[in-house]
Order: C-alpha cells, then sequence, then structure tokens
C-alpha cells in the first residue's frame, strides 16, 4: 500500500442518523469516505475541488463540499446526505417538488443541489428570489438552465406552507 | 398558426381508464427515473460496486506534435505490480472507428495534439497509480505545430492529409456572381467563435471487462452505445456477439459524450485484456476531462452579402471554416450542419457556401448541442444586422422583407413545405417582450448612464435528424415487447441523458396503445439486448426515434387484435389478458419497426441540394442586457425564447430542454473562455472555466408554438440543439443596440468589451 492509505485513524460520527465508527485516513476525503465505506453512492463528485456542490452534504446542518472535507474533521459532526432524506415510501418536500417541476434532468447535481434546496429551506423558510438565486449559486447544473430548480424550491415552500 | 400554450401551468395527470380516453401526450407526466435520480439511488458508473477492481490511468503527450523516442518508467514504483498497455499490445486495429479512420486509440510512434494517449496503467490503488503515472516520462522529438485555424488554413505547414482539409463542402444556389453587378450595397463582414467545453457535471468514465474467451463488456456513461460497440469491434478484432455496451445512468452529455466514450472505453478494455479479464474502472477527474476530451469546434465565418436598397437580399456568399483539431472525428457532419444553416431561415435567389474543416495539433474538436450551427447562425445573425443598418432599415424590417415563406426555398434549394410564420413569431416575440417600447427607451436613458441597456433578438431554424440521407443510411430499429403481465418494454439503444428519453417514449408508447403510462418501461440500453436505434444525437430521440417506438406499438396491438385476443378498444385489464393469453399460446410478444423516410424527400450528398431536413423548427430569441461600462460586465437580465416545434410530447421537459440550451448559449456568450496554450486547454479546471450559476442566469421565458408535423409521434419535431443557436447573436445585436459597438465574436469576455468599448470612445 502507498503512503497515502498507511495510516488509518478511527472517528464515530453520525450520518443520517446512525452512529457510525469509520476507520480511514485522516486526510481521507469525507466524499470518499461516504462513497466507498458507507456505500452512500448519492453523493457525487463533479469536480474534486468544491466549485460545483455536487458532493454537498449537510455537517452538523451546514452545507459543505464533502471533496473538501477530511474525514478527521467531522469526528463527533451529525451527516445529513441525500439518502437520509426520504422517509420510507415518503419524499422529503423538496424531493417530490423537484420531480414535479422537472428540477432534476440527468440529475448528477440533483442530490448535492437538493441537500442546499433542503439547508436553504430550513435557514429561509420563506425565500425570495434572490435568496434561492444565492442559495444556490453554489451548486452548479448544466442541463436546467436552473428555472426548473427555482421552480421546485418555490414549490417546495409552498407545500410545506399547507395543512398536511 | 396554432397558438401555444403557456407552459407555466402545471397540471396533475389524468388517470385513465381505457383508451379512448387515454391522453399522456402533452401532459407533463413524471419523469421515469425521477425518483431515483432525487433519491440519490439512480445508480452513475462510478456508483457500481465491481470485486477484484483496477483503476485505469493514461499516459499522455505533453507536447502538441512529435515523433515519440522513447518511454521511460522511473524509480521508486513497484513496476511488476502494473498492468501496462501501450500501442503494440492491441489485439486488432488501433484506431477509433468513427467515419475516417486516422485517429489511434494509443499513439504508436507520432502524437498529433497535447494530450494524446500514449500508455495505460491499471492498480488496485488508485493512489499509487497516479505516481506511477506521473513517473513515466516520454521523451518526443517536436515537430512543428499548427495551433490556429488561419495557420491551418494559410498551409504553410502541412499536418493532415495532403492539405489540412477534413472536408470540405460546395452550395451553390442560383449564381452568387450574378447578384454583385445587380446589388445596390454589398456588405462584408468576418465573424468568429470560440471553443466550448461541454461541463457535464459527470465527467467521462467507464468500467471494463475482457479477455480473448469472454469477449469485451464495457459499461459507462455515454450517448451512443452502438457507436462504442462498432468501436470495440474494430479494436479487438472480435465478431458481434462478443463485444456487449451497456449504459449506465449519463450525468449530462450535450454531445461531448457522443464520440469521446468510445476512446475511454477502449483504454479501459484494453488494460482489462491485458490483465487477463480483471475488471477495470476509468473514471476522469475533472482536470483531464477538460484537458483531454471533445470541445465545441472554433469558427471563423466571411460574409459577403449583395442587398437592393429597398433591403432585398439579392446574394449571399458565405465561407465558413471550422477549426477540427488533430483528426476528423465528426468534424465531416458538424461543418455540414453548420454548412447548411449558415443562410439561415432567409429567401435568397443567389447562395453560394463554401465552408471547410481544417486540422490543427489540438485535441479533435467535436460533437455538441447544435453540432456547427450556432457558429454559422452567431455569424449570419449578428451579419443581418449590420446589413439592416447598412441599407438604413431596422434589424426586423430587414428580416422581415427577407424571411423564408412556404413554397420559398432554402440554400440547399429545399422547397419549404411546411406552414411556417417568422413574421408571426417575430410580433409575438416583441409582444412579449416589449421590444418596440424598449427599443426606443433604452437608447433615450442610455446618454450618460454608467450602466447602459440594449435589447436584440436572433431568428432561426434547427434541422431535426441526421442531415441528408443520414437517417436512411441508419436504418434505425426499435422494438416494443409486452410481459404476459401486460407491461409494455420500449427495447431501443436511445440513451437517457437527462433530456427525457424514458419519459417520453414512455409517453408515446403509452398513447399509442391507449394504456397508462405507469405500465411502460424503457428498457437499460444494451447492445445485448436491444436494437440499434441510432446515436442519441441531432434532435432526433423524439421525432425520429420516437416515431418508431409509435409504430412498434402499434404493432404489438395489432398482432393482439390479429389473434383475435384484443377489440377494437379495451381497458387495462382486457389488454392484460390478451397479453397473458398471447403469452401462454404462442411465448414472446415482441414487435419490431424501422425507419421509412417521409415521402417525398430527395437529397443529392455530390452537389448539396436538396432536403436537407425533413422538417425544421423555427424561432426568434429576444435577449435583454445590462453592460457595465465601469466593470466591463455584461449580463442578461431577461431573455425570451419563442419557437415552432411542433407538437410538444411533455411540456416541462420541452422547456426545461428549451431553458438548458439558452442557459449554455448565455455561457458560450460571455462566460465560457477556452484558454489555449500551444494546443493545451490552459484553464482546464472549474475554478477558472466559468459556467453560469444561479446567480448569473435571468428569467428564461419559454413559449411554444405547435404547428403538428405530419410525419412526427403525434406531430412532434425535435427541440434539443435549437435552444443552443440564437443566444449569442441575440445578445450581441442587444450589447450593439447598448453600446452602439458592434461585437463579431464570442466568447466576449470584459477584456474584449472593455478593449471594443475603449476604442469607439
Amino acid at each position: 500500500m502507498s503512503d497515502e492509505t498507511a495510516a488509518t485513524a478511527e472517528i464515530t460520527c453520525t450520518v443520517n442518523g446512525v452512529r457510525r465508527t469509520l476507520s480511514a485516513h485522516p486526510l481521507a476525503r469525507l466524499l470518499d469516505v461516504l462513497r466507498e465505506q458507507l456505500s452512500l453512492t448519492g453523493t457525487k463528485e463533479g469536480c474534486g475541488e468544491g466549485e460545483c456542490g455536487a458532493c454537498s452534504v449537510l455537517v452538523d446542518g451546514a452545507l459543505v463540499n464533502s471533496c473538501l472535507i477530511p474525514v478527521l474533521q467531522v469526528a463527533g459532526t451529525k451527516i445529513e446526505t441525500v439518502e437520509g432524506l426520504a422517509s420510507d415510501a415518503q419524499l422529503h418536500a423538496v424531493q417530490q417538488a423537484f420531480i414535479e417541476a422537472g428540477g432534476a434532468q440527468c440529475g448528477i447535481c440533483t442530490p448535492g443541489m437538493i441537500m442546499a434546496a433542503v439547508q436553504l429551506l430550513t435557514e429561509k423558510p420563506q425565500p425570495t428570489d434572490a435568496d434561492i438565486r444565492n442559495g444556490l449559486a453554489g451548486n452548479l447544473c448544466r442541463c436546467t438552465g436552473y428555472m426548473k430548480i427555482f421552480d421546485a424550491v418555490v414549490r417546495a415552500c409552498q407545500r410545506a406552507g399547507e395543512p398536511t | 398558426m396554432a397558438r401555444a400554450h403557456l407552459l407555466n401551468n402545471v397540471t396533475a395527470t389524468p388517470k385513465t381508464k381505457s383508451n379512448a380516453e387515454t391522453n399522456v401526450v402533452g401532459k407533463p407526466v413524471p419523469r421515469k427515473e425521477g425518483r431515483a435520480k432525487v433519491t440519490g439511488a439512480a445508480r452513475y458508473v462510478d456508483d457500481m460496486r465491481v470485486e477484484g477492481l483496477l483503476h485505469g490511468a493514461t499516459v499522455r503527450s505533453a507536447v502538441a506534435r512529435g515523433r515519440i523516442r522513447e518511454i521511460k518508467f522511473g524509480a521508486g514504483v513497484p513496476w511488476d505490480e502494473f498492468v501496462v498497455v501501450t500501442a503494440k499490445d492491441i489485439p486488432g486495429e488501433n484506431v477509433v472507428a468513427l467515419i475516417t479512420l486516422d485517429q489511434p486509440y494509443l499513439a504508436a510512434e507520432f502524437v498529433n495534439h497535447p494530450e494524446e494517449p500514449i500508455l495505460l496503467l491499471a492498480h488496485p490503488d488508485k493512489h499509487l497509480l497516479e505516481k506511477a503515472r506521473r513517473a513515466v516520462t516520454v521523451e518526443i522529438e517536436p515537430l512543428p505545430p499548427v495551433f490556429t485555424l488561419a495557420e491551418s488554413d494559410a498551409k504553410t505547414e502541412i499536418i493532415w492529409g495532403a492539405d489540412n482539409v477534413f472536408k470540405s463542402y460546395l452550395v451553390d444556389k442560383g449564381n452568387v456572381d450574378d447578384a454583385w453587378p445587380e446589388a445596390d450595397l454589398i456588405v462584408e463582414g468576418e465573424y468568429e467563435t470560440g471553443a466550448q467545453e461541454h461541463l457535464y457535471i459527470e465527467p467521462n468514465g467507464v468500467v471494463a471487462v475482457a479477455d480473448a474467451e469472454q469477449g469485451v463488456t464495457v459499461w459507462g456513461s455515454m450517448q451512443c452505445p452502438y457507436y462504442v460497440h462498432k468501436a470495440l469491434l474494430k479494436l479487438f478484432a472480435l465478431p458481434e456477439d462478443k463485444v456487449r455496451v451497456v449504459q449506465t445512468e449519463t450525468g449530462g452529455g450535450f454531445g461531448g459524450k457522443e464520440e469521446f466514450p468510445s476512446m475511454i472505453a477502449g483504454h479501459a478494455a484494453l488494460l482489462s485484456w491485458r490483465a487477463g479479464g480483471r475488471p477495470v474502472k476509468i473514471i476522469y477527474d475533472r482536470a483531464e476531462d477538460m484537458v483531454a476530451s471533445t470541445k465545441r469546434h472554433p469558427s471563423r465565418t466571411r460574409h459577403k452579402t449583395a442587398v437592393t436598397k429597398d433591403g432585398r437580399l439579392l446574394g449571399m456568399e458565405i465561407d465558413f471554416v471550422v477549426d477540427g483539431g488533430a483528426y476528423a472525428t465528426l468534424s465531416s457532419v458538424v461543418l455540414s450542419r453548420g454548412t447548411i444553416h449558415a443562410a439561415g431561415p432567409y429567401h435568397c435567389p443567389h447562395v453560394r457556401v463554401h465552408a471547410r474543416a481544417v486540422a490543427t495539433n489540438a485535441p479533435p474538436h467535436g460533437a455538441f448541442r447544435g453540432f456547427g450551427a450556432p457558429q454559422s447562425i452567431f455569424a449570419l445573425e449578428r451579419h443581418l444586422d449590420k446589413v439592416a443598418t447598412a441599407v438604413g432599415l431596422s434589424p426586423e424590417e430587414f428580416r422581415r422583407r427577407n424571411f423564408v415563406r412556404e413554397g420559398q426555398t432554402l440554400a440547399t434549394g429545399q422547397v419549404v413545405r411546411e406552414p411556417v410564420d417568422m413574421e408571426g413569431l417575430l410580433a409575438r416575440a416583441f409582444e412579449l417582450t416589449d421590444y418596440q417600447a424598449k427599443r426606443e427607451r433604452f437608447a433615450r436613458e442610455n446618454e450618460g448612464a454608467s450602466v447602459k441597456r440594449g435589447i436584440g433578438f436572433a431568428s432561426f431554424m434547427h434541422g431535426a435528424g441526421f442531415t441528408g440521407s443520414g437517417e436512411v443510411y441508419l436504418q434505425s430499429v426499435v422494438g416494443v415487447e409486452a410481459t404476459a403481465e401486460g407491461v409494455v418494454r420500449v427495447l431501443a439503444a436511445s440513451t437517457e441523458i437527462g433530456q427525457g428519453t424514458n419519459t417520453i417514449f414512455a409517453q408515446l408508447a403509452a398513447e399509442a396503445l391507449g394504456l397508462d403510462y405507469e405500465l411502460i418501461e424503457v428498457l437499460q440500453p444494451d447492445t445485448g439486448h436491444v436494437p440499434n436505434s441510432g446515436p442519441t444525437v441531432a434532435s432526433r430521440t423524439t421525432m425520429i426515434v420516437g416515431k418508431l417506438v409509435e409504430s412498434a406499438a402499434a404493432g404489438l396491438r395489432q398482432t393482439l387484435q390479429n389473434a383475435g385476443l384484443l377489440g377494437a378498444t379495451y381497458t387495462t385489464e382486457e389488454w392484460r389478458a390478451a397479453c397473458r393469453a398471447h403469452c401462454e399460446r404462442y411465448g414472446a410478444l415482441k414487435s419490431f419497426s424501422q425507419y421509412q423516410p417521409p415521402p417525398g424527400i430527395h437529397w443529392d450528398e455530390g452537389k448539396y441540394q436538396g432536403d436537407a431536413y425533413g422538417t425544421y423548427a423555427w424561432a426568434v430569441y429576444v435577449a435583454e442586457v445590462a453592460v457595465d461600462t465601469v466593470t466591463y460586465e455584461a449580463r442578461v437580465e431577461d431573455f425570451v425564447a419563442l419557437q415552432e416545434v411542433g407538437k410538444v410530447v411533455h411540456p416541462v421537459l420541452a422547456a426545461g430542454q428549451i431553458e438548458g440550451g439558452v442557459a449554455q448559449a448565455i455561457g458560450w456568450t460571455l462566460y465560457e473562455n477556452v484558454v489555449w496554450q500551444q494546443g493545451r486547454m490552459l484553464n482546464a479546471q472549474m475554478t477558472n472555466y466559468i459556467i453560469p450559476t444561479a446567480a448569473d442566469i435571468p428569467p428564461i421565458r419559454v413559449y411554444f408554438e405547435e404547428q403538428p408535423y405530419p410525419y412526427g409521434p403525434r406531430g412532434a419535431k425535435g427541440i434539443g440543439e435549437l435552444p443552443m443557436d440564437g443566444g449569442a447573436p441575440a445578445i450581441l445585436n442587444a450589447i450593439e443596440h447598448a453600446t452602439g459597438v458592434s461585437f463579431t465574436h464570442v466568447p466576449l469576455m470584459p477584456e474584449a468589451l472593455m478593449k471594443g468599448l475603449l476604442e469607439d470612445a
């Protein structure tokens, strides 16, 4: 084995509500640990340098690019990925809205974009147009031109306001 | 002309109980694979779990052109653990089979562009693999390179064939030399467009398993499984049944995964073959994908136009050149589409287009949404504003006097046989944007303002399907089968790459059979299981392949009805019972349909005259811009895309195609600058190759007019490429309105804007 993967550390964190103890090189990217050790392949790699946001996850409620986070940094935190949003058969309101509005085309930016939208709506339940644009500006989409993604966010807010 | 639907009102899907009521086409049914995509369950190639996997890497040329002298393996790497492949290890022919057999999988003696693949490595440890890749040095004796289209065109150094020309065309309508003496005015102009990176968010990637006994199987991100299949047959000298290509969920293509996947698939398969059949995965990182894969062809167009003083077009002479990079790849067909669109939706008695694709020592340029048309249309729609000004007419009045009408002819002599109303589209687009009032108001308000506003438009058309005889040669086939439970499956090699193939095919099959949309499945494209429905390109999937889905589905129903198992009308339960009975009595229930050209289509490949496309989509796009004369930033503030595309099969998907294409056009125009250094992309990073973000994009307002095309499924035409065509000229026309300066190239970066505005001042 090469130097880069030789040393490992034990890290404990909560992923999608489940407590996990991970054994990984302390500088391993959170992205790789999620995808390879935990088989959470919904989180995608688009650029590996924190520009595209396809690898966005929530760490203690903050939106981060998991390609830039060394795994040691998430010890003791709560991590949420796209796989943790739906409960059983019930999609999260944002996921449902993405389907209805046509917010997902090729789907590769979608998990990261949805995490960004979820975080935005947690922070600002009634976002303005500018809030939505700025809140999603760290997540690149090459298919949609963003219009249907904006529609999806608006639709998700409306749904949140409806009685269930 | 039929009035459009305003597509912002999304309605729920009606549930239908009998075929008489089924009406799926035109409704925003949920995307077939939507749930998998929003939950993260969709499997892209890098998500595949494979036991005993080796990772593959590519050693590439550091120079643009030269002769390979020696390959050296550096110290500090356990080379005996590595699988190594060079050109000598190729079992079949060292050539990527496409159109012209000039591009090797691995350079053997000569390299012709930076980043050309020379050697392949595989190892189980990704980190060690990268260390090894860096430890290989290739000594190359440099040869004189050619980097620009102008240098190549000048032929001072010959780098490809006898004259650096991959392909040339001449379109001759009338005799343009007769136009010059009659003209009141002759207006000339020169226009250039830059390269553009596709920047699909999922980079190229494949997994391959290959050995002499089992043959070759490849899973990967791609648009055209049968292109990869064809290329692997030649690379390994295997019979057809020994090669299998499976498309995994694909994270965007835009043309970038039309021909390029044949290269990476071959590389992974060569490594697996050499490794005795162990699976090999190659996933490019972003930098490698950007620096080594294809881009949009840079172009230069020269126009010389003869007009009368009342603004009638008499003659157009157009010289259109595209830079193809180092190998032929698809340049001949990109050039063809650009050539045919070069004179636009205008009636002009004399047109001559000289077109050629030339070689440079850059990585090959390839398919990218629009496929040559955005380049030539940019030039034309900028130039016509110049001609209008020269004759003293407004851009719109000049175009009104020259728009092609039903019964008139396009540049290839094609008689327009469909109702076309460019004037109507123009009027409606102006109404939607308040164009006339803004044109006057901005001009007034810009006096002394540091932020200057402008509004401009482009009017254009885009041919759907393969050019000329292309569809006849392709002979595409689609299958539809039904299970004993009455589930209907569409069998096609057409790929879902985000545009909605799965959904559209299911809608068309449901509509043809009078069944619920939910009862239709679209199988994963796998050359082992689906017929060749042709490549997923050229705005052909809905219009051409969708028509085959419709007819194959009708064949299935006919079979059941002929067998006396199904009545003329039926419920879903009766359908299920008929399928069950048929499967029990006769076995599998399948129906296939093969492409037949519409009647009356004639194309002369030699003269480049005739019906270039079966039909066209027609459009007028209007852009509103703000130019900051302090920071030299130009922003698009509003964008209206109005088009006539036949029947809209799925309003949300269709609008999504237009919005996405317009966003790419805005990027190509104002943000996306490929910086070249010695034939190599210098800014191969998302950090410094900028595409529009959510914060940059204006409202993109999409409107459709629907004039059903009799030979498309339910009247549909193709739309995928169209939205790439009009953005760039509309934006630069608007910038001219804002600033009074006529810019002639894209991308128009702030530096160029500054230079232009300062020179004008």
